[in-house]
């Protein structure tokens, strides 16, 4: 148990995905500049990547290794990821379209969420059990949620800010990322 | 409003290049550019394959239907990132571990659905090589010049072709700050608002 929790930690905060290991920035730069739609985007992959990162898993063990396939990992997981958001879409504009009104374009978008098919290859590389890769991809999720929803708060205010004109918008918003980047940086001698 | 097609290779070098204009591909422009030899490596791969999957889909526009035509472009790309990655592994080893999982990501490289989507789909296929190659190189050179601003400062040497050169000399206190991740963010923001600045102008 005690290792779960290790393992748990270690993916939100010290190798957080979007600020320790790079993956997933276009919808971190994209999606939060309010916090409605980071909030919605953060669910969004929570939900994807614990399905993708579960289903990636059994179709790596179960298949690709077992036929000698691995070669083809790359196509079969984007395959695998890219069906399961337009499974999330057509849920999601069914069942809750206030919620699928509010992400727009970044919902079809999360198929090319680098940190949904990023997590699924490092769950594989890493050699993790079924439980490993269950645990690890819910923590992946919720580390990619807690940095999006806090990025998304910094930059609400800075909207209130006045920022010189060379560096608004993008420029901003990435140096912002580097100190907030900075902070999760010091969790690096807690394990 | 057609463009020539010297025009549609050197946009790619200045008024669109990826990751400054178009913000888009973040993830590795950040995470491989910690030298200039991954930082080139990196973006040779996805040259390649923006290359040959804009040559592809647009040779293939008539026959994908719409309405399943992202789904037909993830499969292009992906084939072709398969074939770099099996490349990689066997000739350049070395630089293969040190992109690590950025190889296979280039897949979700959203510069290179981004290409298929707005410009091959619509466009033949001299002219998308043309933007395939324009943007492609563009994408390098800024790879490049990050990795040698944060390796510069990081490190005090510049990796080319597996032989670092140190430029500073010994006594120089390398500003590790650059090399690790904060630094790459605050790297890139501040590029980016030193382009809006020459610009602007």
């Amino acid at each position: 148990m005690g290792d779960y929790i290790l393992l748990a930690i270690s993916c939100i905060l010290i190798n957080n995905i979007l600020l320790a290991q790079f993956l997933g920035n276009c919808p971190f730069l994209g999606t939060s500049k309010k916090m409605e739609t980071a909030v919605g985007m953060s669910m969004a992959v929570v939900f994807v990547l614990v399905l993708a990162g579960v289903i990636t898993w059994m179709l790596n063990t179960f298949i690709l290794q077992k036929f000698g396939l691995e070669y083809l990992r790359t196509i079969a997981f984007i395959l695998v990821i890219a069906s399961l958001v337009q499974f999330v879409e057509m849920f999601l504009k069914k069942s809750i379209p206030a919620l699928y009104a509010g992400l727009g374009i970044f919902l079809p978008l999360i198929t090319t969420n680098c940190a949904v098919m990023g997590a699924c290859l490092i769950n594989v590389n890493e050699e993790y059990t079924f439980m490993q890769a269950l645990v690890a991809s819910f923590a992946y999720a919720v580390g990619f949620g807690l940095a999006l929803i806090l990025f998304a708060g910094v930059r609400e205010r800075i909207l209130l800010a006045r920022v010189p004109k060379p560096l608004q918008d993008t420029s901003i918003a990435l140096v912002t990322a580097g100190i907030l980047s900075l902070t999760f940086f010091a969790f690096k001698g807690m394990v | 409003m057609a463009k020539s097609i010297a025009q549609e290779f050197t946009k790619g070098l200045w008024e669109e290049i990826p990751p400054f204009r178009l913000v888009l591909g973040l993830c590795p422009v950040l995470a491989v550019t910690k030298t200039v030899e991954n930082g080139i490596g990196m973006g040779l791969a996805t040259t390649f394959v923006l290359v040959c999957s804009n040559i592809l889909v647009s040779s293939l526009r008539k026959v994908i239907p719409g309405k399943v035509r992202i789904a037909c472009f993830i499969i292009i790309i992906a084939t072709f990132v398969t074939v770099v990655e099996l490349v990689m592994q066997a000739f350049t080893y070395p630089l293969f571990l040190k992109l690590g999982i950025f190889i296979p990501l280039i897949v979700v490289n959203c510069v290179v659905l981004g290409r298929s989507e707005a410009f091959a789909f619509k466009n033949g296929v001299v002219r998308s090589l043309a933007d395939g190659l324009g943007i492609g190189i563009g994408f390098t050179l800024a790879l490049a010049a990050l990795g040698a601003v944060r390796e510069l400062f990081g490190n005090g040497t510049l990796t080319i072709w597996e032989t670092p050169i140190q430029i500073f000399g010994p006594a120089f206190q390398p500003f590790t700050f650059m090399v690790e991740a904060p630094g790459a963010f605050i790297c890139l923001g501040l590029m980016l608002c030193l382009m809006n600045l020459v610009s602007s102008k």
